[in-house]
């Protein structure tokens, strides 16, 4: 969600063009191992851990991390989807958007240690909202943030507990996440905000 | 209703009428409806979308049960809600809708929902200049009941195509029949349009007389015979008939409309396994419908009435929750209109 | 008394002559007539034309006049062409008795602007059960010919009989308003494709064509002149085509309304389009413009029925019913009627002026222009063409349905006994 540029297939094209990719699939899949690793460290052992990703990518990434754990651990993890649209607080600043699905395992998240899943960190509204929406469905006994790359410029005071890579990224530059379930690679693009639609792109990347 | 690309709708950032409504504005609207109706399984059933809009229902006419079901949508969105009935109003019913709709808007309304007896009051309210707020009608004269024919859609794509499996989906093929009182109905003028544009085939069977006259240009199928559409049909969705009617002499006896447009058990067993008995409700048990049917596991009755606030929180979600629709207008505003 | 000269101006459309207005009445017709003292009205390229005659006018005096006034409605008549205007009964209280016919009369006399012909109601408050007093009418100062409950059918079959047979004795006509009441119970627009979309309660032709045929019936059977007000459906055309054929003593009229506009315009639920009888279909308009060309409709009548702003600025079920249509019905002829090839200008002052003056037994009306007839003339620029602006209407009422619209012909000048009661397009 926290990409910080628009995804119109349009601009795909051209964002590719210029943009230079700083994640190649590789790296992505042996950050995901490491970070799946820590949170088994961390969580000792993950019994009670709940992934919930943040649509769309952050739930391929919950997938990914939550497969990961079953292998370290042995067991299945209960992994779901966490839709955040009707908690942002931009809302009024773009026509009304689709809503996309959230999806939480069969037994609820109350007393679990829920891990959030995103793609980017940025601003932190995301997870502003995020957390928002947590406190309707449930009261975990912990949530922790994991989120693939960290590009700064936080807005709010919301830090990731699992990092793939720290990015640091200036305000007019883009950050695209690609995935192989959604865009049919991996890759994770650093890019220059296009010069015509900048405003749709920043208005888009509020979060 | 939105702006979705490639669409005209005559009264854009409003719910007026099904036939505004494309088949992908339709699809939209059924997934988030479905998205919404999970939020009712949830502990806390409420989300902030809403917060610090205003909804007004402005009902002309009573009608407890879809107030009621528009009121809680807006709840459940947080939206702040301000119930104004103007049925008895001491003034005429002309200068009430415009001076009622002058003072919503004074009010700083960011929705009017609005039920009313004459057919086209909602329209004039979205393209008068009166309001600047979104109408979405629910319900005028024998015109139109567009969101009761989106639950109604919504519900059959549950029950025929499933909940989850449904999502992006039409209701292409499927064979749906509307029986009873179509001349005044607004549910099923509603119906034919919306079901059309997803894809089903629609049959209407009725007594001739109770069949508009220009019935020929609708897009279904009339039937004056309910039992030869029966086997065919996957869904048939009984209207209320009023008894009153009796007497203008639209069918000669309660009894023979019951034996010849009624639906009974002896009926309902013809009708395909899968098929589903639906009605929009109140029903007359013993005209339209049998107490056998109405309290069968295939009729949606209930259904339908849970699946409202799930399809009128999905489009208030729509017209209320961005930015565009709330704000934009299908008319400039002329001189005239600006007056108070 | 004064002298105006008309110059140039194509008599009914056809040669271009001069006309010499001398106090009351035309003095001369001819070509290079010198003006001498007269006013000279320079009208290359207009055309002249006998005073328009409305037979069904709405003035609203007494009773209403926040809608109209005897003065606002003859003001409007005046700049519409019209010399003179059949009132209809339906005011508060009723014309259905001498002293009211003769108030109506006296205020339009008083106006100066447009004579005034008051029509008596048939029955007694126009409700169709006992005949007024058809009789003290005719005798009474406002001589009244044409007697109509307009705005309500004389459904009773007796009384409609009795009425036709009642009025022969003064050469009088009885002008139906043609609907059944019990089929249009309800009624909103014309029951069709659009009524059934929109859920309106439809007014089906057939309640219009039933009185029709029953009424020319009935002029057949007793031996009188009946007149059927404002037709609209290709159906009342036949009947009435059929009527003639046998030569029964039936006469019709049509609004220019229902030449232009058809029931599609209701899909905007603008009670501007609210109309008795409703706006039908591109079929039957086209029948009625077929039927006024051949003559089988006599004559164009506008129904001019002013409403305040309130009564239209409102839903479509609470609107009243009615269009104002003086000051719009010439342009509205020429568009549908003269721009078409249907009728030309001789065509246009039979409908508009001769026709309904026989109708309505008016001496001094409906007269050829030429020497020594009273000069009651109407003088139009055919090649103008611009938007209905309501805000200029003399009519205390705005409820066009043409507001904006593009429309031809302006009358320039209006003269109602040789006084100028428009000049350049402006109330004199």
């Amino acid at each position: 969600m926290d990409t910080g540029n628009a995804r119109s297939p349009g601009k795909t094209a051209v964002d590719a063009g210029a943009a230079r990719p700083v994640l190649e699939a590789p790296d992505i899949a042996r950050v995901l191992t490491r970070i799946a690793h820590e949170i088994v460290e961390r969580a000792k052992g993950a019994d009670d851990v709940v992934l919930l990703g943040i649509p769309t990518r952050g739930v391929f990434l919950a997938r990914r991390l939550a497969a990961k754990l079953a292998d370290i651990t042995g067991r299945p993890v209960p992994v779901g989807s966490l839709d955040i649209t009707m908690y942002r607080d931009d809302l009024r600043l773009r026509p009304a958007r689709a809503l996309a699905r959230t999806d939480i395992p069969g037994d609820g998240i109350d007393g679990r240690l829920v891990v959030l899943v995103d793609d980017v960190l940025f601003s932190g509204r995301t997870i502003r909202a995020a957390l928002d929406a947590l406190g309707d469905i449930g009261r975990p006994r912990a949530v922790q943030l994991a989120v693939l790359v960290d590009r700064g410029h936080r807005e709010l005071p919301i830090r990731a507990d699992y990092v793939g890579k720290n990015l640091p990224t200036s305000l007019r530059e883009t950050v695209k996440v690609q995935l192989a379930e959604e865009d049919g690679r991996d890759t994770v693009l650093l890019g220059l905000q296009q010069p015509t639609g900048t405003q749709q792109a920043a208005a888009a990347g509020e979060q | 209703m939105l702006r979705l690309p490639g669409t005209n709708p005559r009264t854009p950032g409003h719910l007026i009428s099904a036939a505004d409504l494309s088949r992908d504005e339709t699809v939209l609207i059924l997934d988030t409806a479905e998205e919404m109706a999970r939020v009712a399984d949830r502990p806390i059933k409420k989300l902030p979308t809403l917060r610090g809009r205003t909804v007004v229902n402005l009902f002309f006419e009573d009608s407890t049960r879809t107030r009621i079901s528009f009121e809680a949508a807006a709840k459940r969105l947080s939206a702040d809600v301000i119930n104004f009935s103007a049925k008895g109003s001491s003034v005429s019913k002309g200068e009430s809708l415009k001076d009622t709709a002058l003072t919503l808007e004074a009010m700083g309304a960011d929705a009017v929902v609005i039920r009313h007896g004459a057919s086209g009051a909602p329209y004039r309210l979205a393209t008068s200049g009166w309001i600047d707020g979104a109408v979405v009608n629910a319900g005028d004269g024998t015109h139109e009941h567009p969101t009761q024919a989106l639950l109604d859609a919504f519900t059959l794509r549950r029950r025929l195509v499933g909940a989850d499996a449904g999502l992006g989906h039409d209701l292409a093929g499927r064979r749906v029949t509307i029986v009873g009182d179509v001349l005044h109905s607004r549910v099923a003028r509603s119906n034919v349009l919306l079901l059309h544009t997803l894809g089903a085939h629609v049959t209407l069977v009725a007594p001739p007389t109770l069949v508009p006259i220009g019935v020929e240009r609708w897009p279904c199928e009339v039937s004056y015979d309910l039992d030869r559409v029966l086997p065919d049909s996957d869904a048939v969705m009984m209207l209320r008939v009023q008894r009153e009617r009796m007497n203008a002499a639209f069918f000669p006896t309660e009894r023979e409309y019951a034996r010849r447009y009624g639906l009974d058990g002896d009926r309902m067993g013809r009708m395909p396994g899968h098929a589903v008995v639906m009605h929009p409700g109140p029903m007359n048990r013993g005209m339209e419908i049998t107490a056998e049917v109405a309290d069968s596991g295939r009729c949606t009755a209930v259904e339908q009435v849970a699946n409202g606030v799930s399809i009128r929180m999905a489009v208030l979600y729509l017209l209320l929750g961005g930015n565009e629709p709330a704000v934009t207008h299908s008319l400039p505003r002329t001189e005239e209109n600006t007056q108070p | 008394m004064s002298t105006i000269l008309i110059r140039g101006a194509k008599i009914l459309g056809g040669e271009a002559a001069d006309v010499l207005i001398d106090g009351e009445t035309i003095a001369r017709v001819g070509t290079g007539i010198e003006a001498g003292d007269a006013t000279v009205v320079e009208a290359a390229g207009q055309v002249l034309l006998p005073g328009l005659v409305d037979l069904h006018t709405h003035l609203r005096e007494p009773g209403r006049e926040d809608s109209e006034t005897v003065l606002t409605g003859t003001k409007a008549a005046a700049v519409g062409g019209f010399t003179a205007v059949h009132a209809m009964a339906n005011t508060f209280p009723v014309a259905d008795t001498a002293g009211v016919v003769e108030q109506v009369w006296r205020l339009g006399r008083e106006s100066g602007y447009c004579d005034v012909q008051p029509v008596g109601a048939v029955t007694v408050g126009l409700e169709g059960k006992n005949l007024a007093e058809l009789g003290a009418m005719h005798e009474s100062a406002a001589r009244v010919r044409v007697f109509s409950d307009d705005g309500k059918c004389v459904d009773d079959a007796v009384i409609m009989r009795r009425a036709l047979e009642y009025v022969k004795a003064f050469d009088g006509v009885v002008a139906q308003h043609a609907q059944e009441p019990r089929l249009t119970e309800g009624a909103q627009m014309n029951e069709g494709v659009v009524s059934a979309e929109l859920g309106l309660g439809g007014w089906p032709a057939v309640a219009e064509e039933s009185i029709i045929a029953r009424d020319v019936l009935l002029a057949a059977h007793v031996g009188s002149r009946v007149h059927i007000c404002h037709l609209s459906t290709a159906g009342s055309v036949e009947l009435v085509r059929w009527a003639k054929s046998k030569g029964w003593q039936v006469t019709a009229e049509v609004t220019p309304h229902h030449l232009l506009l058809t029931d599609e315009l209701v899909r905007s639920y603008n009670p501007v389009y609210k109309v008795n009888p409703p706006l039908r279909t591109e079929a039957d308009v086209t029948a009625l413009r077929e039927a006024l060309a051949d003559g089988t409709i006599d004559c164009v009548a506008t129904d001019h029925a002013p409403h305040p702003h309130e009564d239209k600025d409102c839903e479509w079920a609470a609107a009243a019913m009615g269009m104002v249509g003086l000051e719009t019905a010439l342009s509205v002829v020429q568009e549908t009627m003269v721009e078409t090839g249907l009728l030309d200008w001789a065509g246009v002052a039979d409908r508009m002026s001769f026709r309904p003056a026989l109708i309505g037994r008016l001496e001094s009306h409906g007269r050829p222009v030429s020497a020594g007839e009273p000069a009651n003339l109407t003088l139009v620029d055919p090649a103008y063409r611009g938007p209905v602006d309501p805000a200029g209407f003399a009519s205390r009422s705005r409820n066009t349905p043409y507001e904006g619209r593009e429309l031809p012909g302006r009358v320039t000048h209006t003269f109602l006994r040789g006084r100028a009661t428009v000049v350049d397009g402006i109330l004199a």
